[in-house]
């Protein structure tokens, strides 16, 4: 068997001898209760106790000292949780999992995996590499499974049979999924029907953001049957009322989060509305849940929003936002917790904010990009949000000194209303 | 006693208020700046009955040689803070004193000695911003600098000047060194300390006629060149930060009548400060991997997009003008480098800093290795603890800058004839705007290479992933993913006791 694994260390042979002569060095004291002596006859749950603490590398370099450490290392305990790395060279800095190691796994752990993610790089390979393994883990009882891209997606280039197939390998033998992050994948409604028949009990999070082949009716087959569901993650244009509606069925759970991607295919996109009935709904069923909202829009395309009261916790502007939409979000915005504005037009934002002070009064954490407001106006939102706001993040350049104060002056102006020091934050200037 | 003293020029290229020679060669536009400040270097010492000797080769080659040949007994530098700086000197002092020659340094490059601020911080380099003001607060005036050297100083000395100097010590010209050059010697930036103090004084002339000390809102026209602009001088030390810190404070102090002037006012020096501080001690301050201070991110590999972004050939006319500009003339408005940088980082293509400051190190006039380096982490949000969350949009931004559209006109001529609606985005003008325009997108100009709001969604999870992981947050606050250092909450420490009256304060809020 092959002594090398993970990461790239030639010398395992070497170092095993090492370590055996060693062992058998402190098996000659005299003193039988010498605890030095007792090494290599310590009980395997307490390897395994202190295996747990090991990170995989020194692990394996423990597994090659004896026969009994080796057992250790191969105990199903130890393999519950697997974050596969796959990288190529070519596509990324970071090292990968020695494909050894992962033939290892698959022979001798396959049916003791139970929390497993893969994380791969914007190459081909990786994602290929990825289906690769998903297609063997027949005999795997998985019960959470991640599928995460570190920089380009690139499930989205493999052939979407191929993606599809490997991942209904999980779906059908899993049948105890709970949690599944499949975002920025080809999967498609038929695999989330699979997914449903077998999966519905169990299922408590579901993360599919950037699905391109997913529809409506694919998402609300999800939502009808899986009555666990606490934390969804999807693209606006997968919701819809009768989402909401059954989300907020009798036989369905408390929603914990919905997390909610609104993204500019083609400039002038038009999006639907959502009734405000239907949010009304949500909150009713499931009065504590978390909505938070993504959006990277052109300023045009806002129409559709912010005209009913909706019940959103966190907002994200990703893109220029304008000015009258964030008068809106002051409206209609209610629950709001979190606001962060990547930039708006140059025309300064007091009104809005003085607004969103009085109205939002779960507001504790704001972020401003490229904005403007006076340093008067930000000192009276800071005074009328007071100690509630834990998250102040105000680039330097949004305040405008006026007649009242000075930028220098502002700090402590806010300070004191917030009770601790703050300061903008600041970008370097050559 | 004859003292035989050589002066060893490296960074400071002047000779006011001076010591040190850039050995870095990197793109023809610094190597010819640096020709240009080493000319006029040369220029005012004939005046004073001396002259630079240019002398190639390693200084651990170079210096054992004179020192037999010029029996020397004396050698001068100006300290250099930079890791590698102090591992080569401390080697030429050691190889010194085996000679028998006294080596004498001075703190010039930087208003402080580096060391100090770290010792003032508990041992440690700030590592935010608000932090290093907040001990520079505390800490003295930087010395006064020394006027410059006068005739009567020179008059004690003798330099020997043989008359084939010019072939053997003389300045070397672009094409000696390997360099091609364009034959056009109308550059905007002209290298030398005379240069550097003319412009200081126009610099303060403005300022005073501004008589706004206010950190100046960018308008279309910051983003040319400016016949003011000092960076470049800066770097290569053509000028003294500590004159230009004394300038600016004499002239707040004359026109606002205010007793001190307020730390803002040297934002541009002490930025160059804090990260000539943060950087002295860390030898792997430029790179990713082996970096304490760096955060790990999974950067993309793609030598190909990146070469489109150096090249300014992304189909963003924003971002393809400004990196033009940078390799046209070698200098760019410092929220240009955040536009650029954000888009190859964090904010569109993914690739890693390191990738943006070698080209930057390559085009960039005044990128020296801490500034450069320190900048690009911050920009990436690589280190330094900043928030995420602001993207500059390589559309939008561009617009908000430059209505007017007049700096994509100079630096891509191809689109002048794009009305000012279409000249940011110009895959999404029709067909007969493109036609009228002369310049058909995928054809005379490149179509964007990515789409801006997919990139930015795609990275903004990558950003949170990567920030969630290191401070343990699992919430749904996009804000709090950062994790906020330590050093925020505690009174900067200091060895004297007596509180100024910002430290105070900072000691009455709970942290």
């Amino acid at each position: 068997m092959k002594r090398r694994l993970s990461r790239d260390r030639e010398d395992s042979t070497s170092s095993c001898e090492g370590q055996t002569d060693s062992c058998k060095r402190v098996k000659q004291p005299e003193d039988s209760g010498d605890l030095l002596s007792n090494w290599a006859r310590l009980p395997q749950e307490i390897l395994l106790h202190i295996f747990q603490y090991l990170p995989l590398l020194d692990r394996a370099f423990a597994s090659q000292v004896c026969r009994g450490w080796n057992q250790a290392f191969h105990m199903p305990e130890l393999w519950r949780c697997f974050e596969f790395e796959l990288n190529q060279p070519a596509s990324s800095y970071l090292k990968a999992t020695h494909p050894d190691l992962i033939k290892q796994i698959i022979k001798r752990h396959s049916n003791h995996l139970q929390y497993v993610s893969f994380k791969v790089d914007s190459s081909t390979e990786s994602a290929e590499a990825a289906c690769d393994i998903l297609s063997q883990l027949v005999n795997c009882s998985l019960k959470t499974l991640g599928l995460i891209s570190t920089a380009r997606p690139s499930f989205m280039e493999l052939p979407k049979s191929h993606f599809i197939s490997a991942l209904t390998v999980v779906f059908v033998n899993s049948k105890s999924l709970s949690s599944l992050k499949i975002d920025d994948t080809p999967v498609d409604d038929p695999s989330l029907k699979v997914l449903v028949a077998n999966n519905s009990d169990t299922l408590k999070l579901l993360k599919m953001s950037s699905c391109p082949h997913v529809s409506p009716a694919g998402i609300l087959c999800v939502a009808d049957q899986c009555h666990g569901l606490r934390e969804l993650a999807l693209n606006y244009h997968l919701l819809s009322d009768e989402l909401l509606l059954a989300l907020s069925s009798e036989k369905h759970v408390h929603l914990e989060h919905l997390r909610i991607d609104v993204v500019s295919e083609n400039p002038g996109q038009q999006f639907h509305t959502i009734k405000k009935s239907s949010w009304d709904a949500m909150v009713r069923h499931s009065p504590k849940f978390n909505l938070v909202m993504y959006f990277f829009l052109y300023e045009d395309e806002f129409g559709p929003f912010f005209r009913d009261e909706i019940p959103v916790t966190h907002l994200y502007f990703g893109r220029s936002v304008s000015k009258e939409v964030l008068g809106r979000v002051g409206m209609n915005c209610p629950r709001l917790v979190e606001l962060v504005v990547c930039a708006n037009g140059l025309r300064p934002l007091d009104e809005e904010l003085i607004r969103i002070a009085e109205r939002c009064q779960h507001l504790s954490a704001i972020g401003l990009g490229e904005c403007e407001v006076s340093c008067s106006a930000f000192v009276e939102f800071v005074k009328m949000c007071g100690r509630r706001l834990s998250q102040l993040s105000i680039m330097e350049e949004v305040l405008i000194p006026d007649h009242k104060y000075s930028l220098d002056e502002i700090h402590w102006e806010v300070s004191k209303h917030l009770g601790r020091v703050w300061f903008p934050d600041m970008m370097p200037t050559w | 006693m004859v003292v035989n003293s050589v002066h060893w020029f490296r960074k400071g290229l002047r000779l006011h208020d001076n010591p040190a020679l850039q050995e870095t060669l990197n793109g023809a536009d610094t190597v010819r700046f640096l020709l240009e400040s080493l000319e006029d270097l040369d220029t005012s010492l004939r005046k004073l009955n001396s002259r630079l000797f240019v002398v190639r080769g390693q200084p651990t080659d170079v210096f054992p040689r004179l020192f037999k040949e010029w029996n020397v007994t004396r050698l001068t530098f100006e300290y250099d803070s930079e890791p590698y700086g102090k591992e080569r000197d401390a080697a030429i002092i050691k190889m010194a004193q085996e000679y028998g020659v006294e080596t004498m340094v001075r703190n010039t490059h930087t208003l402080y000695n580096p060391d100090r601020i770290i010792e003032m911080n508990n041992h440690s380099p700030p590592l935010t911003f608000k932090r290093f003001q907040a001990i520079v607060n505390r800490l003295e005036l930087p010395r006064k600098p020394l006027p410059t050297i006068t005739q009567e100083q020179m008059a004690r000395c003798r330099t020997q000047i043989s008359d084939n100097h010019d072939e053997h010590y003389g300045v070397p010209s672009l094409e000696e060194l390997g360099f091609k050059t364009q034959g056009d010697s109308s550059h905007v930036w002209k290298g030398g300390e005379t240069e550097a103090l003319e412009r200081l004084n126009k610099h303060l002339d403005r300022k005073a006629w501004v008589a706004n000390f206010e950190r100046p809102r960018i308008t279309a026209q910051s983003l040319f060149a400016s016949p003011t602009g000092l960076s470049p001088y800066l770097r290569f030390g053509c000028l003294s930060c500590r004159v230009f810190y004394y300038n600016l404070r004499d002239l707040y102090m004359k026109l606002r009548r205010r007793s001190s002037p307020p730390l803002s006012l040297f934002g541009q020096l002490l930025w160059r400060e804090f990260f000539y501080t943060a950087a002295t001690n860390n030898p792997n301050f430029d790179r990713m991997e082996g970096n304490p201070i760096c955060v790990q991110i999974p950067w993309d590999h793609n030598p190909e997009a990146l070469a489109k972004w150096a090249e300014g050939r992304t189909g963003f006319p924003w971002i393809d003008a400004i990196m033009t500009q940078l390799r046209q003339e070698g200098w760019i408005h410092h929220l240009a480098r955040h536009a650029v940088a954000c888009f190859l980082t964090r904010g569109d293509l993914w690739i890693s800093w390191e990738s943006g400051m070698k080209v930057f190190e390559e085009l960039l006039l005044d990128a020296d290795w801490s500034v450069n380096a320190g900048s690009w982490m911050w920009l990436s949000c690589s280190a330094f603890f900043q928030q995420f969350f602001h993207c500059y949009c390589p559309v939008g931004f561009g617009r908000r800058t430059d209505p007017s559209g007049d700096y994509i006109r100079r630096y891509i001529p191809k689109l002048k004839d794009y009305p000012n609606r279409y000249i940011y985005e110009p895959w999404n003008a029709p067909e007969s705007v493109q036609k009228a325009a002369n310049c058909i997108v995928g054809v005379d100009y490149p179509k964007p290479m990515i789409n801006h709001a997919e990139s930015s969604r795609l990275n903004i999870e990558r950003m949170k992933q990567v920030y969630q992981q290191l401070s343990h947050y699992r919430g749904l606050s996009l804000l709090a993913s950062v994790p906020t250092i330590q050093e925020e909450a505690e009174p900067p420490m200091s060895d004297d006791s007596q509180a100024s009256s910002s430290t105070a304060a900072v000691c009455n809020y709970t942290p």
